[in-house]
């Protein structure tokens, strides 16, 4: 049987921690299932936790006056859903839907904070790879940004 | 270079600017063609533009075209009823290189009506399932209303294609995935050294494509692009489409990457 500590070393974002370090992050997480359909996340309320999909999906929206829900990005199995936990001042900056039935981790995001203020080494880490992701989503929205299919040519 | 007349026998809208069009020849024998070809399609008074075979390549006895209407000749050609008249050329261009590459993996990554180019390769791919390993289809497009071939994708999936499509952005009713197509990339656990990519899309959607399959460790001379420029003769007399030292009417529109990269990278070409 596998445990916490084992599904949080799966997660390639968490890829090259040490032993050490996976289990102080697992010792803030707990298993959670999800249905289908339901909000983790809504904007402005409080970003207390983050999470590590398992099973199933999450869709992030932003709720747009007029045009109802808009999916701006999907996560997968092995994605981590939030950085706001990570910020002052902790409040979420999307909605976070289920899509389907969802098994996820549930980290509880002010006892991570602690342990990261008091072993900065682990503090490092993990800020080093919540950045590199941060990175490689902002780079996933400029490509959205540029609206490539929208300005494709005539050929074809 | 003198168009033979064919007849639109049926036309199918596929989203709000884009049709699929089914051609017969008014006389002769039906067009046969590769994977990847593509022919100079016209239509009376409105002009001549490059358009990539969509069909069925067993299938040469009607020639299939999509077409996005964004200009005069497209606009002209999608709005085609059954019976309309249209000049056609061609084929033109080499293949997607789909002969010499049994037993591997196939990645077939597309990117907005760039999969229309790819159609014939995956329908012919699937004709010969048991040659290859896995075939894998990256697709992505604006919108869940602007993707091409719906209709098609769940039988290409029970023939054996692992379809992964993702789109722009979504409404909530959308159940699939939302982002750009590079991040499917990574979902779809690809074995790079068992994989041969064939890519169409949108330019810059190719660059990054390539980008994550080159960070996954797919190599670049295993990649195959469909170039497109402005092609007008098609035989490569007016040196319009030239890219570097090519001519993609004549040379293309299917290169390898480790060729195209050193010219793509010059930002006057």
């Amino acid at each position: 049987m596998r445990t916490l500590e084992d599904v949080v070393a799966g997660a390639p974002l968490l890829a090259g921690l040490s032993r050490s370090h996976l289990g102080l992050i697992a010792g803030c997480g707990r298993n959670q299932r999800v249905d289908g359909g339901i909000y983790l996340l809504r904007e402005g309320e409080p970003a207390d936790r983050f999470f590590l999909i398992r099973e199933g999906a999450v869709a992030l929206e932003i709720h747009s006056p007029g045009r109802g829900a808009i999916i701006i990005e999907t996560l997968h199995p092995g994605e981590m859903v939030g950085w706001s936990w990570l910020f002052a001042p902790y409040r979420w900056q999307l909605d976070g839907r289920t899509v389907e039935p969802t098994a996820l981790v549930a980290f509880d995001g002010a006892c991570l904070r602690g342990k990261c203020e008091a072993d900065h080494e682990l503090g490092y880490q993990l800020m080093s790879r919540f950045a590199a992701n941060l990175v490689q989503r902002l780079q996933a929205t400029r490509l959205q940004l540029l609206d490539v299919y929208g300005n494709d040519r005539a050929l074809r | 270079m003198v168009p033979e007349p064919f007849v639109v026998v049926d036309r199918r809208r596929d989203t709000a600017d884009t049709c699929t069009l089914q051609l017969e020849p008014c006389a002769g024998a039906p067009l046969r063609f590769s994977p990847g070809q593509f022919t100079m399609l016209s239509a009376g008074g409105a002009g001549e533009v490059p358009i990539s075979i969509s069909g069925d390549p067993d299938r040469p006895e009607r020639l299939v075209h999509t077409v996005r209407a964004v200009g005069l000749a497209t606009a002209a050609i999608c709005g085609g009823s059954p019976g309309a008249r249209l000049g056609v050329r061609g084929p033109f261009g080499g293949p997607w290189p789909v002969a010499g590459i049994e037993g591997a993996d196939v990645v077939v990554a597309a990117g907005g009506i760039g999969l229309a180019p790819l159609r014939p390769a995956i329908l012919w791919l699937l004709a010969r399932r048991e040659r290859f390993g896995r075939l894998v289809l990256l697709y992505g497009g604006r919108a869940p209303d602007q993707l091409l071939y719906r209709d098609e994708l769940g039988a290409w999936s029970e023939r054996g294609l692992e379809a992964h499509v993702t789109v722009d952005s979504a409404g909530p009713e959308w159940l699939g995935h939302v982002g750009v197509v590079t991040r499917l990339v990574h979902r779809a656990g690809l074995d790079p050294a068992r994989t041969v990519v064939m890519s169409c899309g949108p330019e810059v959607m190719m660059r990054f494509t390539v980008s994550a399959l080159t960070e996954c460790g797919v190599p670049r001379e295993r990649i195959y692009a469909s170039m497109e420029r402005n092609m007008q003769c098609g035989i490569g007399h007016c040196g319009h489409c030239q890219l570097g030292p090519t001519l993609i009417c004549r040379d293309g529109p299917v290169y390898r990457w480790s060729e195209l990269e050193p010219w793509l990278a010059i930002r006057e070409l």
